[in-house]
């Protein structure tokens, strides 16, 4: 079999076989059960509670959870500006960069607290070091903080008449010292030993063998990119992301660094299984992000590997696939594998530029992340998905004249609203966004003209992308956004910076607000033990349910804007 | 909100000190036992020290060319074209590459350009090139510096380099280091 094709069999063959056994791990973490690196642990995490004056035994209800999160993250907001806006006079500096103005603070600061890394600036020149290690410290944080929420539902999901769902702090800090912290460290030592940098030095200048003097950038890239990866936080070291040959060296780095991504996402599902103790309502979960993940890949795989169709028409055979953006040491197959996880799991980093890829793989790369719930990012894309299985228990309930239940609770009318408002709230904003943009647009082209890099169908392919990331917390782009006309300023205008800023803000704590309250109000609910008329929410037959809504659901919202972008450039390039 | 403010922020500050500090801390000090001491893998070849890993401009006839660059191998701003397959502007771009690249080795014909040769990589300092790639320019390499076709060929083979354990992945060629053996091969030559 062809050995590309064997790779990325591979990829997910390992990441499989981490997965589970971390799920068991998780879950013990989530229900205080014993580990053998408790011995390490339980005195770090008594060391931070003391210093942080925090009581992790106290119980909290689910609003009490919600409002811990959102202070805790509005000091992370303000710490982020602070430094953003100051990091040219700071102290670790050595390539003198200067500090961000004011709304690319915002964007950035917003990006990396809503774990979503969308990046409006280059690191080479647009972050000191100090500033690199302070959002490196937000990668860990809002993916505790997104494992930690998570926590709170599977609570939620297994407790019977009770509000009471454990203590969000102690969650968080079990989250980030116990799951985040061991597994970054191993991954940023196997990075280290393959050559990825680990400095605190400046750039370095060598003369090529030809004669031209290069500057090259370093610095502290390993311990970045190892969390950037776990947290599915996505944002880049570097400019080039994880296609910098320095952010990712080898086909060995390609493969850790996208074992690391798919990793707490794929456990989570099993984590679930083990706290709530449906380990056959795990699999269903499994079962059906599986078949989603599987066909947005496969046509992937094959329209890239096939080409870009103008090019063969010049006479070129394109063995080796659409070569525009990608790197020869990872190929077309492995890019692309790469190009959909970091889609459907709302990580955003990416080892291939997505901007390039043919048409319809873009499709399937935006398809991925209004989906967001095929795994979907640590933690919170349980919570996209629970949202569905909402839905779909109402409907089937409906459609066979049984009384909605899940988990041997009611679901009323009060669930169903939050579970509408959110699972309508993603394609409001995407869509919402994306006609903003284009009636700016459209009402002065000429002075708008450096928004987008490529005319015609997949210039607004490019806006529609970005909101789409903005919306689904990915932080992956569609990177020739704003440098058309030669503009060199990019995407980092007010327009750009402010609107996707305040959609990442708005898609990261509604999604996550509506399902812990569905959660919290079934919690404490009347438990109603299953029956023969109970509908059965682990079997094949509700997860076809889920699909369907899921599937539905996207192709209501979102083929019309597609058919505007994707598909008519597919076409226009037919004809 | 009043009463999580005061230990939400010292529990970040916790965490700043831990995940920004000691983290790096621990990285930083096994990057010291590293290849390198963690600063990338280097090359020196006579006298002068090269990244492996960074690829280099190669638009010299006499070295084998690398891939095309969008930010014309600019270390310290990597990046792609970011152009759509359809872009017409992009199309002409890659059309004159292969012209160019046809006029520069009249031996070749089209089919048998890779695409990558033609096409930007994404980081802009792609450091490889594929085995298709080293050999359509072994006829021009040959020719400008009087050495045998079999004699680089041999060079090729013995620079390629295999996918991960035989196993996974593409075969590729470091383009630096498949030039500085060549001018190595040369110098060997002109004792």
């Amino acid at each position: 079999m062809n050995k590309e094709i064997l790779g990325i069999i591979l990829m997910y063959g390992l990441v499989m076989l981490f997965a589970i056994p971390l799920g068991r791990y998780i879950g013990k973490i989530f229900t205080n059960e014993k580990t053998w690196l408790d011995k390490i642990f339980n005195p770090l995490d008594r060391l931070f509670f003391k210093v942080s004056g925090i009581d992790e035994q106290k119980q909290m209800n689910w609003k009490q959870h919600l409002v811990a999160l959102l202070t805790i993250n509005l000091i992370w907001f303000i710490i982020s500006m602070l430094v953003l806006t100051n990091m040219a006079w700071l102290p670790l500096n050595p390539d003198a960069n200067p500090s961000m103005n004011g709304d690319q603070a915002f964007n950035t600061a917003t990006s990396f607290i809503c774990n979503t890394n969308l990046q409006h600036y280059s690191g080479e020149s647009g972050l000191s070091y100090l500033g690199q290690l302070v959002l490196m410290l937000w990668q860990f944080v809002s993916a505790g903080c997104g494992i930690a929420i998570a926590a709170v539902v599977f609570l939620a999901m297994r407790a019977k008449a009770t509000d009471q769902l454990g203590n969000f702090y102690h969650l968080f800090v079990r989250s980030c010292t116990r799951i985040l912290f061991p597994i970054a460290v191993v991954v940023a030592l196997l990075l280290v030993f393959n050559n990825t940098p680990m400095t605190m030095e400046g750039k370095d200048t060598v003369i090529s063998l030809q004669g031209d003097t290069m500057h090259v950038s370093t610095g502290p890239v390993a311990a970045f990119v190892a969390i950037k990866h776990l947290g599915t936080n996505g944002g880049g070291f570097f400019g080039a992301n994880s296609a910098h040959p320095l952010e990712n060296v080898s086909y060995f780095t390609n493969l850790v660094e996208i074992i690391t991504q798919m990793l707490i996402p794929l456990a989570m599902i099993f984590a679930l299984g083990f706290v709530i103790k449906r380990r056959k309502f795990a699999w269903m979960v499994y079962g059906v992000m599986t078949i989603g993940f599987l066909l947005l890949l496969i046509p992937t795989v094959i329209v890239e590997m096939h080409g870009n169709h103008a090019i063969s028409a010049m006479g070129i055979t394109q063995n080796i696939g659409n070569m525009e953006g990608k790197e020869i040491r990872f190929g077309t197959p492995a890019s692309a594998y790469w190009s959909i996880a970091t889609t459907i799991i709302s990580t955003g980093s990416v080892n291939a530029m997505h901007d390039s890829f043919t048409p319809l793989a873009g499709m399937f790369q935006m398809l991925g992340m209004m989906i967001n719930s095929f795994y979907g990012g640590v933690g919170v894309g349980f919570l996209n998905f629970y949202i569905f299985i909402i839905l779909a228990v109402f409907i089937s309930g409906l459609m066979v004249g049984r009384t909605p239940e899940f988990l041997g609770k009611k679901i009323e009318a009060r669930e169903m609203k939050i579970a509408m408002i959110i699972a309508l709230l993603h394609p409001l904003l995407i869509l919402g966004g994306t006609a903003l943009a284009s009636y700016i647009f459209s009402h002065n082209p000429t002075a708008h003209a450096h928004w987008i890099n490529n005319p015609g169908y997949h210039g607004f392919s490019e806006m529609l992308y970005e909101f789409t990331s903005s919306s689904a917390n990915n932080g992956s782009g569609f990177e020739g956004l704003g440098y058309g006309n030669g503009s060199s300023v990019g995407d980092n205008t007010p327009f750009w910076n402010i609107s996707c800023g305040i959609i990442m803000l708005l898609a990261r704590y509604l999604p996550i607000i509506g399902p812990v309250a569905i959660a919290g109000i079934l919690a404490s609910k009347k438990y109603i033990p299953e029956s023969a008329g109970t509908l059965k929410t682990d079997t094949s037959t509700f997860g076809l349910m889920v699909f369907a809504v899921i599937a539905i659901v996207a192709a209501l919202a979102f083929f019309p804007a597609l058919t505007l972008g994707p598909i008519a450039e597919y076409f226009g390039m037919r004809k | 909100m009043k009463k999580n403010f005061l230990p939400a922020l010292k529990l970040t500050l916790v965490c700043l000190l831990f995940f920004s500090g000691i983290y790096t801390i621990i990285i930083l000090g096994a990057a010291q036992l590293a290849p390198n001491k963690g600063k990338g893998e280097i090359i020196i070849a006579n006298g002068k020290t090269f990244y492996t890993n960074i690829g280099q401009k190669f638009t010299d006839d006499k070295y084998f060319y690398s891939r095309p660059s969008a930010v014309d191998y600019n270390a310290a701003s990597s990046g792609g074209s970011n152009k759509a397959n359809s872009d017409s502007e992009y199309l002409a771009l890659v059309k004159s590459r292969i012209d160019s690249f046809l006029v520069h080795n009249p031996e070749v014909i089209k089919v048998d350009i890779p695409s990558e040769m033609v096409t930007a990589s994404g980081s802009g300092l792609d450091p490889h090139i594929s085995v298709q790639g080293a050999k359509i320019q072994i006829k021009r390499i040959s020719k400008i510096r009087n050495i045998s076709e079999a004699n680089i060929q041999e060079l090729v083979s013995q620079n390629t380099e295999e996918s991960m354990l035989d196993l996974f992945g593409p075969e590729k060629i470091n383009v630096l280091k498949l030039n500085i053996a060549l001018d190595n091969l040369n110098q060997i030559k002109a004792k």
